[in-house]
């Protein structure tokens, strides 16, 4: 499937400052495969050792936080927006 | 000194900080515009100070010889020159003889931030040191999202400052606080989302315009400003420790910073020191903290809030593992009460005590009622309530649960028979009559 991945700014230094990646994948993993694949290092910077995201990085498709899909076995269909946002404050 | 591999800059040197630092895995960062642990792990950064300096630096004397602002502590926050002085801090600690009463509490107090200046919420504070910072860093347009309260106060205060200002809210704020941020003259963008789609927006406008967001970039120097929330108790309770605090659980940052703040008194030596449990409040129409502390989780569970108590409504709270942490290393608890409790949270701190508070305050009325029935606050403890924002900003809430004037006519009469009808309605059963 082909979507697009919007890359949060301190991780643009791996992907040429580019802030919108256009990536091939069938699910939240896949495009985490990815992503890695075309930018070697970035996956170390997203996941733990366990390949599960960390703690403090919110994940969502379509604007759903994917806590409340299938979490990293949310599946991504043709046209879907991945946004990778590090967790924020305030209220 | 050195931070983790991170020079301390001569720039920082009329400063007592020394730079940031990831809470999670302690790795070091210059004093800039960032808030996430870039290099290795996306946990949250935090301030570094160099304690010695402050302890050389400040006494209860010359804490008290300063301004009745949260500036009189400024040697524990994280600016540099001159900061942005609005009078933010230093609002009343009331002793609550009337309230605590009626909850069978001996030795309660009411922070009352509801009274805070300029725009009547505990957001004045982190406001004040975020735009302080947001100045020093080059910032010409500062912004945040916000669940109405931070909107109202990065407005006023960046109107204040000479700032350029854009702010986000959910589009469906109580008018009090939407009203109370367009008097400013901000640009507000009213988004058709709850506040953690607003964040999410943020975060991606922040990635592509150079702005200051308070609650985003300049996290790290935001939140400290809560610290005086701790600060102020202590030298208003004769410089002492209290027992027990409750506090509202929005993101969860306040709290966390509340009990920095007491620690950074203890650590420089202002302050004895001695155990005080946190506990924490939430609505239950957005909980996830509270859900995860019942069930012994130590991550959350994000929900969509539904909920009156808008201004807490966050169901992706960032720093509620810490909370979670806090309640149970103290001793706390962290509980949820209904809308219906919230509005009678208000109207008893109302008419207990003379203070209107807004929802978030309702529910750690609430929850300190709630408490105090399960036996988890000893009647003897000092307990202190943190009430955090005013509650004509949000009628809304209360309008229907009040009552109504008597109209009458400009006559005796009228006025006697009225009287009578309102003699005829009970008084509470535990206040005293005369």
């Amino acid at each position: 499937m082909a979507v697009q991945v919007l890359i949060p700014t301190p991780l643009q230094k791996f992907t040429n400052e580019e802030a919108s990646v256009a990536l091939t994948a069938a699910s939240v993993d896949g495009m985490l495969d990815a992503l890695e694949e075309r930018y070697p290092g970035i996956k170390g910077r997203l996941c733990d050792e366990g390949g599960k995201l960390r703690r403090f990085l919110n994940v969502y498709v379509n604007s759903e936080d994917i806590r409340f899909l299938q979490n990293q076995e949310t599946a991504l269909q043709d046209g879907d927006e991945v946004s990778i946002v590090p967790a924020v404050a305030g209220g | 000194m050195q931070l983790l591999g991170v020079p301390v800059t001569a720039t920082l040197s009329r400063s007592t900080f020394t730079g940031l630092r990831c809470k999670e895995c302690g790795h070091g960062y210059e004093a800039g515009a960032r808030h996430v642990c870039e290099d290795v792990c996306f946990g949250p950064l935090e301030v570094v100070y160099d304690y010695d300096a402050i302890r050389s630096r400040v006494s209860r004397a010359s804490i008290e010889a300063g301004p009745t602002s949260i500036w009189r502590y400024r040697e524990f926050l994280p600016i540099e020159g001159d900061p942005i002085d609005v009078g933010t801090g230093f609002t009343p600690l009331l002793k609550a003889h009337r309230l605590a009463r009626r909850l069978g509490l001996k030795n309660l107090y009411i922070k009352n931030d509801g009274v805070n200046m300029p725009t009547l919420s505990f957001k004045d504070r982190v406001v004040s040191v975020a735009l302080t910072r947001a100045r020093e860093l080059g910032f010409t347009t500062v912004s945040c999202a916000s669940t109405g309260n931070l909107a109202n106060s990065t407005a006023a205060i960046a109107a204040h400052a000479g700032l350029e200002c854009c702010v986000f809210i959910p589009s469906d704020l109580e008018l009090g606080k939407v009203l109370g941020t367009l008097i400013y003259n901000p640009t507000l963008m009213a988004v058709k989302g709850n506040y953690d789609q607003v964040n999410r927006l943020c975060s991606e406008v922040a990635n592509t315009y150079g702005w200051g967001f308070v609650n985003i970039n300049l996290r790290p120097y935001y939140s400290e400003g809560s610290k005086t929330l701790g600060y102020e108790v202590i030298e208003q309770l004769g410089w002492q420790l209290p027992d027990h605090i409750v506090a509202p659980l929005a993101s969860g940052s306040l709290f966390t910073k509340i009990r920095k703040g007491f620690d950074e008194f203890i650590k420089v030596g202002l302050v004895d020191e001695k155990p005080v449990r946190f506990s924490g409040a939430q609505a239950e129409g957005c909980s996830p903290i509270a859900q995860a502390f019942a069930e012994g989780r130590d991550f959350i569970t994000p929900v969509k809030p539904n909920t009156i108590a808008k201004s807490i409504a966050i169901g992706n709270p960032a720093d509620g593992p810490y909370a979670i942490d806090i309640a149970n290393k103290t001793g706390g608890s962290i509980a949820a009460v209904s809308d219906a409790e919230i509005i009678e949270g208000i109207k008893l701190l109302a008419e207990t005590e003379g203070v209107f508070t807004e929802t978030a305050g309702g529910t750690t009325i609430a929850v300190l009622k709630k408490l105090v029935e399960q036996g988890k606050i000893d009647p003897n403890e000092t307990t202190v309530a943190y009430i955090t924002g005013n509650g004509l900003k949000t009628t809304e809430a209360v309008s229907s649960a009040i009552g109504e004037p008597f109209l009458i006519e400009a006559q005796l009469d009228s006025f006697n028979a009225a009287w009578e009808r309102a003699q005829s309605l009970h008084r509470a059963s535990w206040e005293p009559v005369a």
